[in-house]
């Protein structure tokens, strides 16, 4: 079954349209990167699935609810569904280990102990569990960047939303995170990535979807779209990426 | 010179009484103003517009107008219809009712400092408003609140000497009587000065303790 299916979604801020028409699946265990232009409408899309922005139209079923139906509990939809941001967001006033065990608390009414031993597992998955005590703001980017995938990961999602993981990273902090990101890959867990870290997509996405102003113009696997895309819009784009790459190193 | 010290000195422990009466009045009002300031400032975030402007004409009359004359309109104004207080309740209603209005103002923005990225993770993981406000959003902005809350403190100990002007025994007015049976105004009143200064000097040290006892280890580092 796929976890994620969304139909001719739309929506925008105010009356402006940002996604004009947006249809795509992820299968179970399927890792999907989405890239694309500045603007061009990724984080929309992204909170859309969870409504952190309401929609305007279309269908989004996440796991089999239809999460655009009027009397569905938006809150059971987002416990299934971890959402990583690009600024990591962490609560700055909690420890790394109360980050995650606070939704665990509250959200899914885990006792106490149950709460710190899912997340002392997930923080061993991003190999964070010697900060547990420690403060997000006494933690590098990176490893701020990893307890926030921990936190997303103790929910125990079916799919996974990374909004540019590593894009507020100093170049060499990435690649910690990356390799956070292709051990949680390996675990079988479906993701829906937006990244522009060719290396990374390339090893990790099953398929990748190319959008310009709100609507997806090209996806295939990663070796079609990445080395041979069919639209000029995908082209000019990866040799933007291409160009910023050769110009850094 | 040494004995306008020493009468200084000697009328230091008369006026410490009428510091109990400023600090009973300032700390009193203060409380009373974070209530009503704790009860409106929800009201002002998750209501309609049309009825926050309610709340919101309530702060702008009485951050609009001295506190003097809203001390007088209590005190002197009120008994024309019925309502009488003693002086030393007008003075704690009118600087209550003063206060809660910059108190909410505080409160209000130190909830609005509070980046939208906040409010989007804690509901992305499923929590509901309460939740998010009372595990995100609150624990943090009253950590901000808190040297503008005691800055707030300290303006009610000096503003209380306003209602020495209605006859409460505090402060201010001790230093009133002194001069009155002694004529050294000039001695009298810099005592009482020296006393305000002393207390707002302490507090300005108690809000530093409290900031550093309630700061987000690794703040200064970065921005949230
Ligand atoms: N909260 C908002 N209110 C109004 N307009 C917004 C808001 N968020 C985004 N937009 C606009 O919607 C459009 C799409 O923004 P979005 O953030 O989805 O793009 P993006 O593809 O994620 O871009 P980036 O690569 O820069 O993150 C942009 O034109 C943006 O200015
Ligand atoms: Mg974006």
């Amino acid at each position: 079954m796929d976890v994620l299916v969304i139909r001719e979604l739309t929506a925008g801020y105010h009356s402006t349209p940002v996604l004009r028409g947006i249809s795509l699946r992820i299968a179970k265990g399927e890792k999907v990167v989405l890239m694309g232009p500045s603007g061009s409408g990724k984080s929309t899309l992204l909170k859309c699935i969870v409504r952190l922005v309401e929609p305007w139209s279309g269908t989004i079923i996440v796991d089999g609810t239809n999460v655009l139906e009027d009397n569905v509990d938006i809150r059971k939809v987002r416990q299934k569904v971890g959402f990583v941001f690009q600024s990591y967001n962490l609560f700055p006033h909690m420890t790394v280990l109360r980050n995650i065990t606070l939704p665990l608390e509250v959200v899914k009414k885990m006792n106490k102990k149950e709460a710190i031993d899912r997340a002392l597992q997930a923080l061993k998955v991003v190999d964070m569990v010697e900060f547990k005590d420690k403060y997000p703001l006494e933690l590098s980017g990176g490893q701020q960047q990893r307890v926030a995938i921990a936190r997303a990961l103790a929910i125990d999602p079916v799919l996974l939303l990374l909004d540019e993981p590593t894009s507020a990273l100093d170049p060499e902090l990435r690649e910690e995170v990356l390799e956070t990101l292709r051990n949680v890959a390996k675990r079988g867990i479906s993701m829906l990535i937006v990244t522009h870290e060719l290396d990374f997509a390339e090893d990790v996405a099953d398929r990748i979807l190319f959008m310009d102003h709100g609507m997806i113009v090209e996806e295939g696997v990663p070796y079609e779209l990445l080395y041979s895309p069919k639209k000029e819009r995908t082209r000019s784009f990866l040799r933007t990426i291409f160009r910023r790459l050769y110009t850094k190193h | 010179m040494h004995e306008t010290i020493f009468f200084i000195l000697k009328i230091l422990p008369y006026l410490a009484q009428g510091l109990t009466i400023t600090f009973y009045v300032s700390i009193v009002s203060f409380l009373i103003g974070l209530t009503i300031a704790s009860a409106l400032t929800p009201l002002r975030v998750f209501l309609r517009p049309s009825l926050s402007l309610v709340i919101k004409s309530y702060i702008e009359v009485f951050r609009g107008t001295p506190l003097l004359v809203q001390l007088f309109i209590i005190y002197f104004g009120l008994p024309s219809l019925g309502v009488k207080f003693d002086p030393l309740t007008a003075g704690i209603i009118a600087l209550s009712l003063n206060s809660s209005a910059y108190q909410a103002e505080i409160l209000r923005s130190s909830i609005k400092a509070i980046p939208e990225s906040q409010y989007h993770s804690a509901e992305a993981l499923g929590m509901s408003t309460v939740q998010v406000y009372r595990y995100v959003i609150l624990p943090q902005a009253i950590r901000a609140a808190i040297p503008a809350l005691v800055n707030e403190v300290v303006t009610l100990v000096k503003e209380s000497s306003l209602v020495s002007i209605i006859g409460v025994a505090e402060l201010t007015r001790r230093g009133e009587y002194i001069v009155a049976s002694t004529f050294r105004a000039l001695e009298a009143y810099i005592a009482v000065a020296v006393v305000y200064l002393v207390v707002c000097i302490a507090m300005s040290q108690v809000s530093k303790i409290l900031e550093r006892k309630f700061k987000i280890p690794g703040y200064e580092r970065g921005v949230v």
